[in-house]
């Protein structure tokens, strides 16, 4: 079979290794065909695509309800958040205007998200440098998360609970006193990360001055999310486009200078927080109004062009949808933040050792099914 | 009091009775296969509980329950695992050097079980008091290299070969670092018999005796004995989310399960020549125990298993160095600090400085 042909001007001490499809480091399927002297990288190949499904081209077939329930599979750990971004861009066609009742609840709950993937993505940092205990504590917070997510639509990963025209349910009785719960729980624990990650010396000295991505860099490849804002490049589509009640909360957005791993790492430390601060500032007072306005049975978007983008807690989503008028899309297409953060990959490890790659790996936070849409 | 004595050489006691059965080539024999044995029983048993007793440890850290269904408190566990490895197929790669492939975990069981041989578990209860006990534990723990070196490079797996050539750097590197701590606490006792450096400790335990350059010496040994067993912060051979489990990932079923156990007897060891060099061994605290000998037993396997929980809270807790911070640490602090520490010891010794009660 064919494979991807990589450098092939090797110098006489180098040799050549697959670190990947299967391998614990890459959390998922993704092929890394890396150049090795001694344990120095010399160059780093993705190879994507072990998990396509078409998902893009699966939505031309579908209706645009139908879009929705397959956007949560490809980023399934801010699943809520790719459902905002398709529910918005349909909105938006439709020039429908939610209740405030939904941008509040649309709100608080891709921020629960964003905190839970980060609490997933916090574990698996500490694993990936070899401090196993913090997978645990990461998945004990993110667990009291998924429940509040249980109750209120049933799902705990890939959630569904957005849908055009507001929300599959409102929200359960107990949502408020729950996520308070959460809230005053989650702030005793963020503390405790840090005692046990971020002010280790030996982590430290493993993400320090790794993996570093100038500003520069960051606005050519496309990054988004937090590892461009670790670079200190200001990018939250929550500050600068603004979408469902975001626009009423104030939070500070995460930015570092530094650029490198530990950057990366404190960034995602510091959106918890803003994370925290944003459910605060919104839980309190939940607008009365319907969680859902009225569309037809079979929506069809105007004819035209619709691009909508989202922060999720990897980047910046876009969702690009062509309408001809008819029921389904005639092409749509996803911004998907992973990819354009793996792209860094190779510009970024070149010259570190095995272990920084795995380091770094990590605070690019991948997600494969994001890239392998 | 000689009518009382306390001198009871468990291996002298059953030597004595096999003389008088039989002949004295046969009893030396059959008192070698006896201890032999009785080793490898305590070998299998101890590994087996290590192993339990991380997994407890590790599901305390980490807010789980471990395992606790076979048997009472998960106690017959490690069987029911031993005995799943056991049934295991051993496979291999079509192109490994099937030979030394196969060897590779023998050299590192082999040479746990010959270090156990030399500690004084209780006055008497030693298999091998020679007087060179510390040089040749020191001698002995530089062999597993050898076997963890092999099965990297025999394996013809990348990953492992890069496990096993960290590996070399890493054992090697350290083994200067606890040879050195070893050398210190040696220069105060004035001998290199185990025996001996327990009998120097009734007069308060080594690290008591030593003070600062004893505790010192102390640290560094725990640094370099962690790291000499390769376990985490220092697990840079197996490095599971790096190189998928390094050295040993070719190795199945019971193969697999030596390099296991080994490394938990590794553990045990380094925190048996611990107690031994530095807490006294077999001594209990202030004396509280000294006339009835076989309580020696419990006191030293109790400041064993401080050590081993010791190391096990370091690997739940940290995270793993990268290989040149690893050598940074070895040749640019250990050692100087070890080569420091010596030459304070000498004086100590030298002026007389050192606690006595």
């Amino acid at each position: 079979m064919e494979t991807a042909v990589v450098n092939t001007d090797f110098k006489s001490q180098e040799y050549f290794i697959n670190m990947g499809p299967q391998h614990p480091a890459t959390h998922g399927v993704l092929r890394l065909l890396l150049t090795i002297d001694g344990e120095i990288i010399k160059k780093v190949d993705p190879d994507l695509g072990y998990i396509h499904r078409s998902i893009e081209k699966m939505c031309e077939r579908d209706s645009y309800q139908q879009i929705v329930h397959l956007t949560d599979r490809m980023d399934y750990l801010s699943a809520n958040i790719n459902n905002e971004a398709v529910c918005l861009a349909v909105e938006n066609a439709l020039e429908l205007e939610v209740t405030d009742r939904i941008k509040v609840i649309r709100t608080i709950v891709g921020e629960l998200t964003r905190i839970s993937s980060h609490c997933l993505w916090w574990g698996v940092m500490g694993m990936d440098v070899g401090a196993l205990t913090t997978y645990f504590y990461g998945f004990r917070d993110r667990e009291m998360i998924n429940d509040i997510f249980e109750e209120t639509c049933g799902a705990r990963l890939t959630m569904n609970y957005n849908v055009p025209g507001g929300l599959m349910f409102d929200i359960h009785p107990n949502f408020v006193k729950r996520v308070k719960e959460f809230v005053a729980h989650f702030k005793t624990k963020i503390p405790e990360y840090d005692r046990l990650l971020s002010n280790n010396i030996i982590f430290q000295k493993r993400t320090k001055g790794v993996g570093v991505l100038t500003k520069e860099d960051a606005i050519s490849f496309g990054v988004s999310g937090p590892v461009g804002r670790a670079s200190g490049y200001s990018c939250d589509v929550r500050k600068y486009h603004p979408y469902s009640a975001l626009d009423r909360v104030t939070f500070n957005e995460a930015l570092r200078i530094e650029g490198d791993t530990y950057a990366r790492y404190q960034v995602r430390i510091q959106e918890l927080w803003e994370s925290l601060s944003i459910i605060e500032q919104l839980i309190d007072n939940i607008p009365e109004g319907d969680y859902r306005v009225p569309t037809n049975a079979v929506i069809k978007l105007p004819k035209g062009e619709y691009y909508q983008k989202v922060e999720t807690a990897r980047g910046e989503l876009g969702v690009y949808i062509i309408s001809t008028g008819t029921k389904n899309p005639y092409r749509v297409k996803f911004r998907s933040p992973g990819f354009s953060n793996l792209s860094v990959l190779n510009h970024i490890a070149v010259g570190s050792k095995i272990a920084d790659l795995v380091a770094i790996m990590a605070t690019l936070d991948l997600v494969i099914p994001d890239i392998d849409r | 009091m000689d009518t009382f004595k306390l001198t009871w050489n468990i291996t002298e006691t059953i030597q004595d009775w096999l003389v008088s059965i039989m002949s004295e080539n046969a009893a030396n024999i059959t008192a070698m296969v006896l201890v032999a044995i009785i080793y490898l029983t305590l070998f299998a048993v101890a590994g087996l509980y290590l192993v339990l007793l991380e997994r407890r440890v590790a599901a305390w850290f980490q807010l789980r329950l471990g395992p606790n269904r076979v048997g009472f408190q998960g106690l017959l566990q490690t069987m029911a695992d031993a005995l799943k490895l056991v049934s295991k197929e051993l496979t291999g790669t079509v192109k490994a050097d099937k030979f030394l492939y196969n060897l590779a975990p023998y050299f590192v069981i082999v040479t746990s079980l010959m270090a156990l041989a030399v500690f004084p578990f209780t006055k008497g209860f030693q298999a091998f008091d020679i007087n060179i006990g510390v040089f040749f534990l020191i001698a002995i723990s530089s062999i597993g290299v050898i076997g963890i070196l092999l099965g990297g490079w025999s394996s013809n797996n990348k990953f492992a070969l890069i496990g096993a050539m960290r590996s070399g750097v890493q054992t090697i590197s350290y083994e200067l670092s606890i040879g050195l701590s070893l050398l210190t606490m040696v220069l105060m006792t004035g001998t290199l018999q185990l025996s001996e450096i327990v009998e120097v400790q009734k007069s308060g335990w080594l690290i008591v005796q030593g003070h600062i350059p004893a505790i010192i010496a102390f640290m560094v040994y725990m640094i370099a004995g962690t790291a000499e067993t390769n376990r985490a912060p220092f697990d840079m051979v197996e490095a599971e989310s790096e190189l998928g489990a390094g050295f040993h990932t070719e190795y199945s079923g019971m193969k697999f399960a030596y390099f296991f156990l080994a490394e938990f007897i590794n553990m045990f060891i380094i925190a048996c020549i611990a107690t031994t060099v530095f807490f006294g061994a077999w001594l209990s605290p202030f004396g509280i125990t000294e006339s009835i000998p076989w309580l020696g037993v419990f006191w030293f396997l109790l400041k064993a298993f401080v050590l081993v929980f010791l190391m096990m809270w370091f690997r739940w807790t940290f995270p793993r160095l990268r290989i040149d911070q690893l050598l940074t640490l070895e040749w640019k602090y250990l050692l100087p600090i070890n080569l420091v520490n010596i030459m304070i010891m000498a004086f100590l010794v030298w002026q007389n400085l050192i606690i006595k009660f």
